[in-house]
């Protein structure tokens, strides 16, 4: 139960309202941050799959990429600004209608993970893109793009505002009451609204499964914006522990864990993430690798797993059904919503089919586990009908 | 009956010659909500300091480790199913294993309740 030394952590605007809550403080991705609240990760966790829940996520890596000489022609500039990034990433970001964002993945030269991060097209400033990146990659995040921009684009950092993501169910009828043109917003896509005399950047993504919002506002802003959610009934303060277990549950990959500079998309199952169009293309780092893997010459795929027993934790080995190792858990725990044990690995493909019978080694004991369909708790985005 | 502590937050309850074990209702709180505990094997012997249990919470697994030496004599096998008795009632009805005590002399080793209050001051 050591504690690491808060001397060297970086606070969030928000830093005293975790601690006034009662926040349990913990150092992650060089911040510190809490890791609960005193009714802890379970029932946090629960609150967000039946409520809202508040997390603070300043530690993460908001900026804008904007065209330092934009022509003025709208559909040319949003060209030249996603011409600047879209060699470093395998996502169509020129395809974007304003106000849309996608998730995609910065590639080195191998095709593996240097990160995976939000580029959305601003709904209103031509050739200016919204970029997202994990807190502990952001400064060599950051380098590589602005590297990229040289002259052409001006990189600006955005990390010492206040990001905070409301998730839940509840989420859309508490931004309904606080900025309602905000509220509807479609699943992925973003808007700057006006917020007691701020702009406030708010797109309706999240990272925990469920329909939810992320609200950027300048740093001096953030504990009002952060006093006024918690004001609602329906929304309580959620820490990183209830937020690992939920994007576990929803099946999604932490970067550091389940993803890494050797692991590709198509290794993880983000097959989606590299676009139609740059496939054909074929101009994105790594695409040899990645379109020879997308064609099976794959050695290893994510795979979601249910296991019985003691939760598996990153680093326990994956067993075929006869005990020999096959692949390591790069993720795991205990799903609360499922009152089971869950994990994320990665293991040969043709072993990653859900139904396949595997096993787990916990403590040097195998047990038993199962390869799933991933998520395991069914998202429930908002999709916009048509 | 008397109870002892050790740094690493664990109790006994000492009965005669055998004791209860189980983790201070200051060390549930520091873990947070339990899911998953892993007793010991009946009749498995133990020198204290031994590793005896597993304890995980949401985030993480927590070694319970042997207070004193000698063979475990019970488990608390509602524990299996009700994991959460350890947050509810970790210093009663969420005890862990029972052991019985080979040397006595070692409990004399371990902290009264002054000595670890002092230690979660």
């Amino acid at each position: 139960m050591a504690q690491a030394s808060s001397a060297d952590l970086k606070q969030t605007p928000l830093y005293d309202r975790h601690v006034t809550a009662g926040g349990r403080i913990v150092p992650f991705g060089g911040y510190a941050l809490p890791v609960q609240y005193p009714t802890g990760i379970m029932a946090e966790h629960k609150w967000t799959r039946e409520q809202a829940g508040l997390f603070d996520v300043s530690h993460m890596g908001p900026s804008f990429l904007v065209l330092t000489n934009p022509s003025g022609d709208a559909e040319a500039d949003h060209a030249a600004i996603a011409a600047i990034i879209e060699p470093l990433i395998c996502g169509d970001i020129a395809g974007l209608k304003p106000g849309q964002m996608r998730y995609t993945l910065l590639l080195n030269q191998s095709g593996g993970a240097i990160d995976d991060l939000m580029v959305g097209r601003s709904p209103t400033t031509p050739g200016s893109l919204l970029i997202v990146v994990n807190a502990g990659t952001k400064d060599n995040d950051f380098a590589l793009i602005a590297a990229a921009a040289g002259d052409k684009a001006q990189l600006h950092r955005a990390d010492d505002g206040g990001l905070l993501a409301l998730q839940g169910p509840e989420a859309v009828n508490v931004m309904a009451s606080l900025v309602p043109e905000a509220a509807e917003l479609g699943f992925m896509h973003y808007g700057t609204y006006e917020w007691n005399g701020v702009r406030v950047t708010i797109s309706r993504s999240g990272y925990t499964g469920e329909d939810g919002f992320e609200l950027l506002v300048p740093g001096h802003m953030a504990v009002a914006l952060w006093d006024e959610l918690l004001a609602d009934p329906r929304v309580q303060p959620i820490g990183l522990g209830a937020r690992d277990s939920l994007r576990l549950e929803a099946g999604l990959p932490l970067y550091g864990h389940d993803l890494d500079e050797t692991v590709s998309p198509i290794e993880a199952n983000l097959g989606f993430a590299v676009s139609k169009r740059r496939r054909d293309a074929a101009d994105f780092p790594g695409a040899s690798r990645i379109l020879a893997e997308r064609d099976g010459q794959l050695s290893r795929k994510r795979v979601a797993l249910i296991v019985e027993g003691a939760p598996a934790r990153e680093g326990a080995e994956i067993l075929d059904a006869e005990g020999k190792i096959i692949g390591v858990v790069t993720s795991g725990g205990f799903a609360p919503s499922l009152g089971k044990a869950i994990a994320l690995g990665f293991v040969p493909p043709a072993l990653a089919t859900p139904g396949t019978a595997l096993q787990v080694s916990v403590r040097g004991r195998a047990q038993p586990a199962a390869a799933v369909d991933a998520p395991f708790v069914p998202h429930r985005y908002f999709r916009k009908p048509a | 009956m008397t109870t002892k502590f050790t740094p690493d937050h664990e109790y006994i309850r000492v009965d005669g010659e055998t004791g209860i074990v189980g983790i201070t209702d200051y060390a549930q709180e520091q873990l947070g909500d339990i899911v998953f505990v892993e007793l010991p094997a009946i009749g498995k012997v133990l020198n204290k300091g031994d590793e005896a249990a597993v304890v995980e919470s949401v985030k993480a697994a927590s070694e319970i480790y042997a207070p004193v030496s000698g063979e475990v004599v019970e488990v608390n096998s509602l524990l299996t199913s009700e994991p959460g008795m350890l947050n509810t009632d970790a210093e009663n009805g969420g005890w862990i294993f029972k052991v019985r005590i080979a040397d006595a002399s070692e409990i004399e080793t371990l902290l009264d309740d002054a000595g670890y209050a002092d230690l979660t001051k």
